[in-house]
């Protein structure tokens, strides 16, 4: 027995202390509750690593109580660990906690201190509960509350109206996802008759390829959800109202990364249905380059990040879509660190900045914040895919299977792969190169800050070969190579896409640096298809005119001022319009005369024994 | 109809008690005094208790006693009741005339 539900127990407890106490807390208190909660569990996992044995031969199971029972449909309260769940818990246990020590710092002056905490704690609890469930329905549990957190901390600054907006969207989007998960799980309890991963994926192979390929479409529904995929990733550039460390955390790290392990969690339904993986692949590809050449125009550090963050996750939707799921978890962990760092680099530049996002208005940083500066540097090499970071390894996986599987999806990746080293060292050099264009005077962040930001630096840069993870994954998953299949050799294939990563910054240094009028010439000359892309392609608008405005008029004629005010209304209203008139008829006998009222009686007695008499006298 | 074993007939006991019930029904519906109104009532029940003595007697069964009793009993709590009601409508209102005591009216 590891008792693997004290993993994330933790957090729980964290929470309740913090949600329950906190109000009355100082804030060192609430640090230290909300850190060493998540630092214990991180520790505990590395216990569980230790003492585990070997996971590829036999994983970790633990069942605590039965949670539903119906006939022979079964569901209990199950944990299990296999390597892909304690890559996740790493991951989580391990970006939370340094994470958790930044925020102490970044929120130091944020009302709601004790909140935020809280929040974060209870995201904790319920992605530890995601990643660890032995079942679809508890992943299910896990799924809907990071749900809910991320929905509690996009709308952090309440009385902000565009974070509530942010929030609701995110909460409201990510309900067409887990629509189709729910649908997916039906048709799995149907199909196999339990949602028990052990009872599930063995007997993937028995079934018929039609089902599989719908409760694999299902599934993908729901991973586009969570994972912000076309068609609906539009909840995750503006989830950026949240707080930084949230966007880090959350909507980087680990939450939107929920729905690529969930595929690959289910691969092997996955690899029963080839059209099926061929839709994540073309989804995953398609959003890649789509989120990228947004991310090549916009302003605000964090929407660039944002939007990459969609572009990398499609580069995972590839990977596990091409049959690579070991790629696609490895580019998921070392994206958690890079791009972790990424947006805590942000939130250290946004402080720099006294709050300042529009990177027009910064500039010449690496003066102020040189320690910023220079782990945005690594970070930014590694999402470039720079030879030997972190990065370069899991997207040099990715982009070589994808090659084995279909020539023209490498050539897209290769190119997205060079636009995004162009975009995220676009706002490196916007950020820290030239003058200083903001207000107030830039200051570099604490060591609280700087230190979790140096931590993930390093990772960001030797996180690759250290975690080898289709090593790692070997017994589970075997490994893709390009060369399998002939044409040009992974050296090649390699070569080519440093070289798009490389061609990327250089491009970005000519243009930022060396000489900035060459950014406004491209723009005027591209004139519409620049508005196009700035305005992120009007997706949103399309959005709104296509079906939130439908909906909200449909709601407003027809269900409220129809349904609700006239029919249901009507309905209720008559009913008590009536009661009244009948009512005033009928007050005329309550005379307040008590011989009057004797009077009644009596009429009423003497009909009553003539009545019975007359029924007696027939039954006679 | 045989008769009852000391010779009156039966029928003189249902008379009267009939005869009782309807004055007291009359009573009730027209006196005006609530004092007058309340004592028709008792008349009323007593008129009951009659019949059901004699019909108690007639089928030599001992429920109409009991039943008897139970009126008695429950017109006495109803006395007591009824009189404390009348004692305070009289304090209240300072009449005793059952047609001015209607706030209810409507």
């Amino acid at each position: 027995m590891q008792n693997l539900w004290i993993i994330p127990a933790l957090p729980f407890v964290g929470f309740l202390i913090n949600g329950i106490f906190g109000r009355k807390f100082s804030k060192t208190l609430i640090n230290l509750v909300a850190v060493l909660s998540v630092v214990l569990s991180f520790a505990f996992v590395l216990k569980v690593y230790a003492t585990a044995g070997d996971l590829a031969a036999n994983p970790v199971r633990e069942h605590y109580f039965t949670w539903i029972q119906s006939g022979v449909f079964n569901v209990g309260w199950d944990f299990s660990v296999d390597k892909l769940t304690m890559i996740m818990l790493t991951i989580v246990t391990g970006i939370g906690s340094l994470i958790h020590i930044y925020s102490t710092s970044y929120m130091a002056h944020e009302e709601g201190y004790y909140r935020f905490f809280a929040y974060l704690n209870l995201f904790m609890f319920f992605m530890l509960t995601l990643v660890l469930a032995g079942n679809y329905l508890l992943l299910f549990v896990g799924w809907e509350g990071v749900g809910l957190c991320s929905y509690l901390l996009i709308g952090f600054y309440f009385v902000k109206h565009s974070a509530t907006t942010a929030g609701n969207k995110a909460f409201i989007v990510n309900r067409i996802g887990d629509f189709g998960f729910s649908l997916a799980m039906f048709l799995i309890a149907i199909t196999f008759g339990s949602l028990d991963f052990t009872k599930v994926m063995p007997y993937a192979a028995g079934k018929p390829t039609a089902t599989l390929t719908t409760i694999a479409l299902l599934l993908l529904v729901g991973a586009c959800g969570k994972s912000a995929q076309f068609p609906l990733y539009v909840w995750l550039p503006d989830a950026m109202e949240g707080p930084t460390p949230v966007s880090a955390l959350i909507h980087a790290a680990t939450m939107v990364t929920a729905g690529v392990y969930m595929i690959t969690r289910s691969a092997p339904i996955f690899m029963h249905a080839p059209a099926a993986m061929e839709t994540v692949a073309t989804i995953g590809l398609f959003t890649a380059v789509f989120a990228a050449t947004i991310g090549l125009t916009q302003y605000d550090i964090k929407k660039v990040f944002a939007y990459s963050t969609v572009s990398q996750l499609g580069y995972m939707f590839l990977g596990v879509g091409v049959g690579a799921f070991s790629a696609g978890v490895w580019h998921l962990m070392t994206h958690a660190f890079f791009k972790a760092l990424l947006f805590l680099g942000a939130g250290s530049v946004i402080h720099a900045c006294h709050g300042e996002q529009d990177m027009r208005h910064m500039g010449g940083l690496k003066k102020y914040a040189p320690w910023t500066c220079l782990v945005l540097a690594c970070a930014s090499l590694a999402i470039s895919g720079f030879p030997f970071t972190s990065g370069f390894f899991s997207k040099d996986a990715i982009l070589g299977a994808a090659y084995a599987y279909a020539p023209w999806m490498y050539w897209v990746g290769v190119v997205t792969a060079g636009m995004t080293a162009f975009y995220v060292w676009r706002a490196f050099w916007m950020t820290f190169w030239g003058d200083y264009k903001g207000h107030g005077h830039p200051h570099e962040s604490d060591w609280v800050m700087l230190a979790p930001l140096v931590v993930l630096a390093i990772l960001s840069i030797v996180g690759g070969f250290v975690f080898n993870v289709p090593q790692i994954l070997s017994g589970m998953f075997p490994i893709k190579e390009a060369t399998d299949t002939g044409g040009p050799g992974e050296t090649v294939l390699t070569a080519i896409s440093v070289a798009f990563g490389l061609g990327g910054i250089g491009l970005s240094y000519v243009m930022y640096v060396l000489s900035p009028a060459i950014p406004g010439k491209i723009t005027s000359a591209l004139g519409g298809v620049y508005t196009l892309v700035y305005n992120k392609y009007f997706v949103d608008e399309v959005y709104d005119a296509v079906i939130v405005h439908p909906l909200v008029q449909g709601s407003e004629s027809v269900l409220w001022k129809t349904a609700d005010a006239g029919l249901i209304d009507g309905i209720v209203n008559g009913a008590g319009t009536q009661s009244q008139g009948i009512g005033s008829i009928l007050r005329l006998l309550q005379s307040g005369n008590i011989r009057s009222y004797a009077t009644w009686v009596l009429v009423g007695a003497v009909a009553l024994i003539v009545a019975m008499g007359i029924g007696m006298g027939g039954m006679r | 109809m045989p008769p009852i074993p000391d010779g009156v007939p039966m029928s003189f006991y249902l008379g009267l008690s009939a005869i009782l019930f309807v004055i007291g029904v009359a009573g009730f519906v027209f006196r005006r005094n609530i004092i007058t109104v309340f004592m028709c009532i008792e008349l009323m029940l007593n008129a009951v208790n009659l019949s059901f003595v004699t019909f108690a007697n007639y089928h030599k069964q001992v429920s109409g006693h009991i039943f008897t009793f139970f009126v008695m009993v429950v017109a006495a709590a109803e006395a007591a009741v009824g009189l404390a009601i009348i004692l305070t409508v009289f304090k209240n209102r300072t009449t005793l005339n059952i047609d001015e005591v209607d706030s209810l009216k409507n």
